[in-house]
């Protein structure tokens, strides 16, 4: 028994000592020369899109312009090229989880779309390399580069080198339903000047019946939305942002970060907001719905909402079931205000978040150019245009805007409004983690935690998640 | 290899049939190597899923690395650190509770109790009535666990779900206000019938003879219970038990009704090691240690349970 034992141990020792080192970084080499005279070319596109329901418009658009387009373009070429389209309709955590999967086992897409704050984690454990290594000249000369800001590009961009093309840019406004105010006795051109402004248009539409007053997005089930939409647009009023760039601290409990915490105690536990929807699983998609229905009265979102939730056509997929056929006349948006007039960041009045998706290549594609042919492709002002036909949103081309913003009030607004007083988030590896932490601290608050509290262990977790104390700045 | 003694009869000749020794352990007269070779592919098996995973996830567990950033592309390797945090991280600790509220009410207590008492009341009906039962019952058992989820949200929605409409109690959020409970009568609901078909096979080896005599001697229904049938479907009961046990201890299906949340509150083991090795920290390494942890206490159910049915032979 004693001679089992002991070789079983010793057996335990020597695969574990075998193990070791085992576990490593993915070195993808690049090679941007590889396969550049294929005659026959497969190459996939993913994104969190799908036919029928999430983003089905831009889903609709790769499957139908893109693709054909594309495959028309190469066979003029004399190439015969294969693209398919990966499509998924989940959180945007979970696309996520699934892209850093599969680029971690080398099976992603050669084409993908991700969101401009993941790429400080993605670029950071190699999972994507800059355009310059992975294409090299075709893509540094891109004649595209001219109608992108250096803001929008700033999306798609780590440590100095620009990993993608980026998809657009977005802002975010406080939208009302008029008629509720109308009801409630306020203003169909509301523009709130403060956060009191926003807690004493709160308390007047309390007084109706079935209508939950504010929704501004916290806890963790609704994810980045929570940060995007809630926490960083109320932080940005209190005139501190997040991360300091010179000092490369991120913000503990401040007294900035409590406030922001306080109002959140204002709004969902004295009954200007529905605490439950904030803890329910598919509470985003529920207050959605609950807005279409009229039945909350101001709501924080992007132009997201705008565009592909309570759109006027039902048969726009996606919208089927939040559309709102009266949205341009009953539907309202206002500035984010700062706590107090003058107090947000720069000494602004109002203030707003911005951030940006775009497409990605993996560094692992057999086709490196075709690949980027494809992506430029798909970021040409003629597919944008095409893009913007099935649904109008900000590009990031300047051409394309001219051409196409003007036909949507909202748009409009949000690229003479919003734009220029917008912060956008640190693109920074640690990011995601402190934006759980956030989210959270927020989850904290709508449960019953004092604010104060619920800052204590937000700095707590904040301090594990970026390195420790001498990242993070107090008081 | 210490025991020149044993006996080889494959290789002794046939007329020598005298046995070699009373507790001969070749009874199938195979021989020692082929005896291995026989059992080889299986522990092979055993040795590529079941035992590698084990030492890889102990590996894992040792190193800072996660899914995404620097530790992703240069793993650390910490040592011990990772188990030591773990152990001394309350959410692991509210974890490990809910998971034995939720093991001990729902597997041990509810699919048990529920499983014997289908099998018991049932066990003379008629033909037709038992084939409904079953069916109803393993429908339940049986279809995927994201279909039959969905059916459950579909039931406890807060605004348009069934429940609600039947009880006249629109707005009350089922999953958010009791997650537990839901999860708990959930996994009642969808795992009885594992039990309920075991202990109808469990019952039918009570000898009908025994029950006469109880009921001749005047036993109640209750008394034969605790006195004849009982002790024959012991070990019947302590299998099914370690089974399920051991089943819902790595139950997945509660996060696709309430995620974990709210707040933590239903956040069971495997939840919480989803939740910390893929999903929002994906800490890889810190999520595996929290795996052989789960791990270990698996074993441990295996190891109390089996030796109770030992102690019962």
């Amino acid at each position: 028994m004693r001679v089992r034992v002991a070789a079983v141990v010793s057996c335990t020792a020597v695969a574990t000592l075998l193990l070791s080192g085992c576990v490593s970084g993915k070195k993808t080499k690049t090679n941007p020369s590889q396969n550049t005279s294929a005659k026959s070319v497969s190459l996939t596109i993913s994104a969190n899109d799908v036919v029928g329901g999430k983003n089905a418009a831009e889903a609709t658009w790769i499957t139908k312009d893109v693709i054909p387009g594309f495959v028309a373009m190469e066979k003029a070429k004399g190439v015969t090229a294969k693209v398919s389209f990966v499509g998924a309709g989940v959180d945007d955590e979970k696309y996520k989880q699934k892209l850093e999967l599969d680029l971690h086992t080398g099976k992603a897409s050669d084409v993908f779309a991700a969101d401009g704050i993941w790429l400080g984690e993605l670029a950071s454990a190699g999972y994507v390399k800059p355009l310059s290594q992975v294409v090299g000249s075709a893509a540094t000369s891109w004649d595209g580069w001219a109608q992108i800001s250096k803001t929008v590009q700033q999306n798609l961009s780590y440590q100095g080198q620009i990993y993608g093309i980026p998809n657009g840019t977005d802002g975010r406004v406080i939208y009302f339903n008029k008629k509720l105010f109308a009801q409630a006795g306020l203003p169909a051109t509301w523009q709130p000047k403060s956060w009191d402004d926003i807690l004493a248009a709160g308390q007047k539409l309390k007084a109706l019946p079935g209508v939950d007053p504010i929704q501004i997005n916290a806890g963790t089930p609704m994810g980045e939305a929570t940060t995007a939409q809630g926490f960083l647009p109320l932080l940005a009023g209190t005139g501190q942002p997040l991360f300091d760039e010179s000092t490369k601290k991120w913000q503990g409990a401040t007294p900035q970060v409590t406030a922001v915490l306080d109002f959140y105690r204002k709004i969902y536990r004295q009954g200007l907001g529905d605490p439950k929807l904030q803890q329910d699983q598919s509470g985003r998609d529920e207050s959605f719905a609950e807005f279409s229905k009229g039945k909350i009265g101001m709501l924080v979102e992007s132009d997201y909402l705008w565009r592909s939730i309570i759109c006027p056509d039902k048969s726009q997929s996606g919208c089927n079931t939040t559309a709102m056929p009266d949205r341009n006349t009953t539907v309202g948006y206002a500035l984010i205000p700062a706590e107090k007039a003058g107090e947000g960041v720069n000494g602004q009045n109002f203030v707003s978040v911005s951030g940006g998706t775009g497409w990605l290549l993996n560094p692992g594609t057999k086709y490196p150019q075709q690949a980027w042919e494809l992506l430029s492709y798909m970021q040409s002002a003629a597919a944008q245009e095409q893009l913007s036909k099935a649904q109008t949103r900000i590009s990031a081309r300047a051409d394309v805007n001219t051409a196409t913003l003007n036909s949507d009030p909202l748009l409009t607004f949000i690229a003479d409004k919003v734009l220029p007083i917008t912060v956008y988030r640190p693109s920074d590896e640690n990011y995601d983690a402190v934006s759980v932490a956030l989210q959270q601290a927020t989850a904290d608050v709508v449960a019953g935690k004092s604010p104060q509290a619920a800052a204590k262990t937000y700095q707590s977790t904040l301090e594990k998640a970026v390195g420790g104390a001498d990242h993070v700045q107090t008081g | 290899m210490a025991a020149p003694t044993t006996s080889r009869p494959a290789e002794a000749p046939a007329a020598d049939s005298a046995p070699a020794s009373r507790h001969d352990p070749d009874v199938a007269g195979l021989g020692r190597w082929r005896a291995t070779g026989f059992a080889a592919p299986a522990l092979i098996l055993v040795a590529i899923f079941l035992v590698f995973p084990a030492l890889w996830t102990l590996y894992l567990g040792l190193l800072d690395y996660s899914l995404g950033g620097k530790t992703a592309q240069s793993p650390q390797y910490v040592g011990l650190r990772n188990f030591s945090d773990a152990l001394s991280d309350p959410l692991f600790t509210k974890a490990l509770y809910l998971t034995l509220l939720y093991v001990g009410f729902s597997a041990v207590l509810g699919q048990n109790v529920v499983g014997f008492l289908l099998a018991w009341y049932f066990r003379n009906a008629r033909a037709w009535v038992r084939v409904m039962l079953n069916v109803l019952v393993l429908l339940a058992w049986i279809l995927p666990g994201s279909v039959v989820a969905f059916l459950w949200q579909a039931l406890l929605d807060r605004q348009n779900g069934t429940l609600n409409a039947i009880l006249h109690t629109t707005g009350t959020a089922w999953t958010i206000d009791h997650p537990m409970a839901v999860i708990i009568i959930f996994n009642i609901w969808r795992g009885t019938a594992f039990s309920m078909l075991l202990y109808s096979a469990a019952l039918n080896t009570v000898p009908a003879s025994h029950l006469e005599v109880a009921r001749l001697a005047g036993a109640r229904p209750w008394q034969q219970l605790r006195d004849v049938v009982l002790p024959t479907i012991r070990r019947h009961v302590l299998t099914n038990t370690l089974l399920i046990t051991l089943w819902t201890f790595n139950d997945f299906t509660p996060y696709l009704l309430t995620g974990g949340g709210p707040d933590n509150k239903s956040q069971t083991l495997p939840v919480f090691i989803y939740r910390t090795a893929l999903l929002g920290q994906q800490r890889l390494g810190y999520g595996s240690a929290f795996s052989l942890l789960l791990l270990i206490a698996n074993l441990i159910i295996a190891v109390i349970y089996i030796r109770m049915l030992r102690a019962r032979r």
